[in-house]
């Protein structure tokens, strides 16, 4: 490990400075970028949220209005915070565990493992437009194939994405069918499990049940953590699924926070108030994955000290 | 009578062949793939399910019990439903030519240089700049949107393709530390080695980094141009005018004409073909590009 660069080094070493030059140079598409693209829209936006603001006469400027109304006035924002903690916290963990399983499965000797890998990744990849398009007319009441299966049983038809009550599970069912880049993320990980740790637990005279609690799970527990923490991050600012296949509805089930966020910008020119949702969410997501890391030391095991 | 021989089960068991292992070991092992079975035909079953409608006629969609396997299957669906309502021509160019290729392109260069300043070189507040670079990850695209929204406007870029564009020339975080990871698994002899024969950085860049790099750069490449092609909220903010939508958003239109049409006039077995024509490339592009694929989505998840 070569020594570290201090800024004393830089002022006074003249090799140092050019080299700090030449690294700035290199890494100056991205550095731009953030300050065009990322630091002056993220200061922007909050002078935004401070501000009354519909694109047709300027900003004004009114104190933390948007956010006392927000949380105080706004009829749909409680509803729309609990269908959103609703989804994030029923689609990330399903989707995760149900991927980690199919991963375990894929991880014995399997033949023709590359192509049952092939088949459950497919989905994720298909465009969210045409996932929509394919599951607005598979669950569809009157003549979607799955409720026409459903009737020629002799059973009911279920009302999937018309019921109030139905509508975020099944969202989250859809959710969980494109789990497949998951899969491969968690596959690739257990292949990487030591296999002399099972062997050692077996000897031990741990069970299959016993391996998989005390082996593979600590074992691939960073990869399982990265996957929450990018699942938490994608869920809550869900748009696109939620957008295309009810709109938000039927009577606002599925209305998530970004598509409430999108309505106050774009439908109803609020973007002041828009603005202050957005950095609302941000907080959120800010807190969630700090505290995700938090606790994560509990049960994230960082194999060898290389932390 | 009992047979023993030592054999290593699928997890690295060291265990006595006896028949009664044997058996169970064949029950697990037909319950394993009687699961893998039906998840998989639950998997592809939508799949199947919007090319089995795309081939259909009105009729045949709406008949209960639903039909399993079309008959006669019209072929000439995908034609018709490719121009009947919207020109998905002109929508596949835009898709391709004015938004994934471009970038692509400048994704793939942007990402390499900022990723090779991030590991090759070593200069003071590079480890705290790249922290910064992961941090915006977490920011989420709601936070930004609306005073993008509001500076494109000021630009006169809404209704083109710039704001899509453009902001791929300084980057992408999640590429530039895929890249990092790659650069930095290469050995630093090779770049030490040139630098004693006399050669700049950006000459080591491009004769000695990048031809080891190929297939990193394709995991970024195909991502990127798959994150276009299924991009739907970007172009539906910018690029919300008939001559300039994407595939997605024409899609979604055709979705809008075709409920209003409603049983009628084939509007589902349309709305299928051209979501089959949609998907399609993907399939292909994964069935051709397999292992970049498994690779790459393998290399995000590793060094979390």
């Amino acid at each position: 490990m070569p020594p570290k660069i201090t800024f004393q080094d830089v002022v006074e070493n003249k090799r140092e400075r050019r080299r700090l030059w030449l690294g700035l140079l290199f890494v100056s598409p991205w550095l731009l970028g953030f300050l065009l693209f990322g630091i002056y829209p993220l200061v922007i936006s909050f002078y935004y949220s401070l501000t009354r603001y519909d694109l047709i006469q300027s900003p004004v400027f009114i104190g933390f209005d948007n956010y006392i109304r927000t949380f105080t006035r706004d009829p749909r924002f409680w509803t729309v915070m609990f269908n959103t903690a609703y989804y994030v916290f029923l689609s990330v963990p399903l989707s995760t565990i149900t991927a980690f399983l199919i991963a375990n499965l894929l991880n014995t000797k399997t033949a023709g493992r590359s192509i049952f890998r092939g088949i459950i990744y497919i989905p994720s990849i298909v465009p969210a437009v045409c996932t929509a398009m394919i599951w607005l007319f598979l669950l569809n009441i009157q003549y979607g194939a799955i409720n026409g299966i459903l009737q020629a049983l002799g059973l009911r038809a279920i009302p999937f994405l018309s019921d109030p009550n139905l509508s975020k599970p099944t969202l989250i069912l859809i959710a969980a069918w494109a789990c497949g880049g998951s899969v491969v993320i968690f596959l690739a990980s257990l292949q990487d499990v030591p296999r002399t740790l099972y062997e050692a637990a077996i000897v031990d005279g741990a069970n299959a049940v016993q391996r998989f609690f005390n082996v593979t799970v600590p074992m691939t527990s960073p990869v399982i953590l990265f996957n929450l923490i990018m699942g938490f991050i994608g869920a809550w600012q869900e748009f696109t699924l939620p957008w295309l296949l009810t709109g938000g509805g039927p009577a606002a089930s599925t209305e998530f926070f970004a598509l409430h966020l999108y309505r106050n910008a774009f439908q109803n020119l609020r973007m002041g108030n828009a603005s202050a949702l957005a950095w609302i969410l941000f907080i959120i997501i800010i807190i969630f994955t700090v505290v995700l890391f938090r606790t994560s030391a509990r049960w994230v095991y960082y194999g060898g000290g290389d932390r | 009578m009992t047979t023993t021989s030592q054999a290593l089960n699928p997890s690295g068991e060291l265990m006595l062949l006896t028949r009664r292992y044997r058996t169970t070991r064949t029950i697990t092992s037909v319950l394993k793939y009687f699961v893998l079975i039906v998840l998989s035909l639950s998997f592809l079953f939508p799949l199947y399910w919007m090319v089995a409608t795309a081939l259909k006629d009105d009729p045949q969609v709406y008949t209960l019990p639903p039909i399993l396997i079309p008959s006669p299957a019209h072929w000439e669906n995908f034609i018709k439903g490719w121009t009947f309502r919207y020109n998905f021509t002109q929508f596949a160019i835009n898709s391709i030519f004015r938004y994934g290729i471009p970038v692509t392109l400048f994704t793939v260069v942007s990402s390499v240089i900022s990723a090779y300043g991030f590991s090759r070189l070593r200069w003071w507040g590079r480890d705290f700049l790249f922290i910064l670079c992961m941090g915006t990850m977490m920011l989420p695209w709601q936070v930004t949107m609306v005073p993008l929204f509001i500076t494109y406007k000021k630009l006169g870029w809404l209704n083109s393709y710039l704001p899509l564009v453009v902001p791929s020339l300084f980057g992408a975080p999640y590429f530039i530390f895929l890249l990092r990871q790659f650069f930095m698994g290469l050995p630093e002899e090779l770049s030490d080695a040139a630098r004693i024969d006399g050669a700049s950085e950006l000459d080591i860049l491009v004769r000695i980094i990048l031809p080891l790099s190929v297939p990193a750069m394709a995991v970024v490449a195909l991502f990127r141009f798959l994150g276009a092609w299924n991009d739907y909220l970007g172009p539906l903010i910018y690029a919300n005018r008939e001559d300039l939508f994407t595939l997605a958003v024409g899609l979604h239109r055709l979705n809008i004409a075709a409920t209003s049409m409603g049983t009628t006039g084939n509007a589902q077995p349309y709305l299928m073909a051209v979501s089959t024509m949609v998907t399609l490339p993907v399939i292909l592009l994964f069935f051709f590009a397999q292992r970049t694929f498994i690779e790459g989505i393998s290399m995000t998840g590793l060094k979390g």
